[in-house]
């Protein structure tokens, strides 16, 4: 329905040739644009609904109570994709799972997974590179968050943490229990639509250069262009994407359409994926962020494994797919 | 007097949730006292979440959200 609406107005409407590099450009622009906007809609309200019955006070308080066993770990990081992130959040958020009582390891599992697996990057995914590599996606970066802050738990970094913060820590805090009315589904939904289109209008812009940008490739890049330069076989194409990737703080309402441009020209699609994930889940404004609860050598060691992780994903998915 | 303080280390939300909180008190009549937080260490003392907080009488009362001046009239009455 979308194609066709785009072919009437790209091809009949504005009378461009359809075989012609700019009317394929235009046509493969308003396509996409028109697709992603209504699958961002979609993930952000099925996103608010959840966290409008599931608040993060909740997920803490849940996390707080029992001892799950090793579990802890899937099930903060799997939190941590539910939950919309917004990096504004994430020392309060830091904070106040480690006064909570949560060890600080399933605290990492929960801030690794967060940024990385996320409803505005879901969407892009889903509209670029369809539902299929989207779950592999979202898979693989719950369990990188599992297994790095399982890892992370075991190594006693609590040292690592500012002189602040583990004076704070003496305090703890049990239950946050904030006066949430128990409202109506009718009741909450204007709530949640408000701000699933306040997320949509925001990443809007960033998605037009991003699209724009990955038409041009699309329409004036020959097929197979990078196939010459990047191969699955070159083994350095991993780690220097991930490299690449990490200090970038782009957003992936841009990055995504780019990739999926690059890859139809011939860059592997695990290697793009690999960037994505670096791109998405670890950046040097998060880096400053963290500084200050955080000394240097956590943070690297948090940055190192996290990205070290990413690059072996990154061989995995080239040879799967 | 009520003590209101805005956590938050400045992004979008937390400086809408300000305003609308300085334009609730300008329309009640009460005496308001409104602070904004902007340090994390004092941020954790009340355990919040995600920002913005809203902090009345030094009880956390909401996370992450903006409320409409309306809705802070009638929370601040």
């Amino acid at each position: 329905m979308i194609d066709s609406f785009a072919s009437w107005l790209i091809y009949g409407k504005f009378g461009l040739d359809s075989t012609s590099r700019l009317g394929q450009s235009l046509h493969f622009f308003v396509y996409d644009t028109i697709k992603i906007i209504f699958l961002l809609l979609l993930m952000t309200i099925l996103m608010g609904i959840v966290n409008s019955y599931l608040p993060i006070e909740k997920i803490k308080n849940f996390l707080t109570k029992r001892n799950w066993y090793g579990l802890d770990h899937l099930l903060a990081s799997l939190f941590g994709a539910i939950t919309p992130f917004c990096s504004c959040s994430s020392i309060p958020l830091f904070m106040g799972f480690l006064k909570g009582g949560i060890p600080l390891g399933v605290t990492l599992s929960f801030l690794i997974t967060s940024p990385l697996v996320n409803e505005v990057a879901l969407a892009l995914f889903i509209g670029i590179f369809g539902l299929k590599v989207t779950l592999i996606y979202a898979i693989s970066g719950i369990l990188l968050g599992t297994i790095v802050g399982y890892i992370l738990g075991k190594m006693n970094l609590e040292k690592y943490l500012e002189d602040w913060v583990v004076q704070s820590l003496q305090t703890k805090i049990q239950n946050t229990d904030l006066a949430e009315g128990s409202l109506s589904f009718s009741e909450r939904l204007p709530e949640i639509i408000k701000e699933a289109l306040n997320i949509t209008k925001g990443v809007i812009p960033y998605l037009f250069i991003g699209i724009g940008l990955g038409a041009l490739i699309h329409g004036f890049i020959p097929t197979g262009y990078f196939e010459a330069y990047i191969t699955k076989n070159n083994p350095l194409a991993v780690p220097l994407a991930v490299i690449l990737g990490v200090p970038m703080y782009a957003n992936a309402t841009s990055v995504i359409p780019i990739l999926q441009a690059l890859v139809e020209k011939g860059i592997p699609l695990g290697t793009a994926l690999a960037f994505s994930m670096a791109v998405v889940g670890l950046s040097l404004p998060e880096a400053t962020l963290l500084k200050k609860v955080m000394k240097t050598k956590l943070i690297a060691i948090y940055f190192g494994s996290v990205s070290i992780s990413i690059i072996f994903l990154g061989y995995f998915f080239n040879y799967i797919f | 007097m009520k003590n209101i303080k805005v956590l938050g280390p400045g992004c979008a939300k937390c400086k809408q949730l300000e305003k609308n909180v300085q334009e609730a008190v300008s329309k009640l009549t009460g005496d308001y006292n409104v602070e904004k937080v902007e340090d994390y260490q004092e941020m954790a003392k009340y355990g919040m979440l995600g920002s913005p907080g809203l902090v009345i009488d030094e009880k956390l009362i909401s996370t992450g959200k903006v409320q409409s001046v309306s809705e802070l009239m009638e929370m601040l009455k």
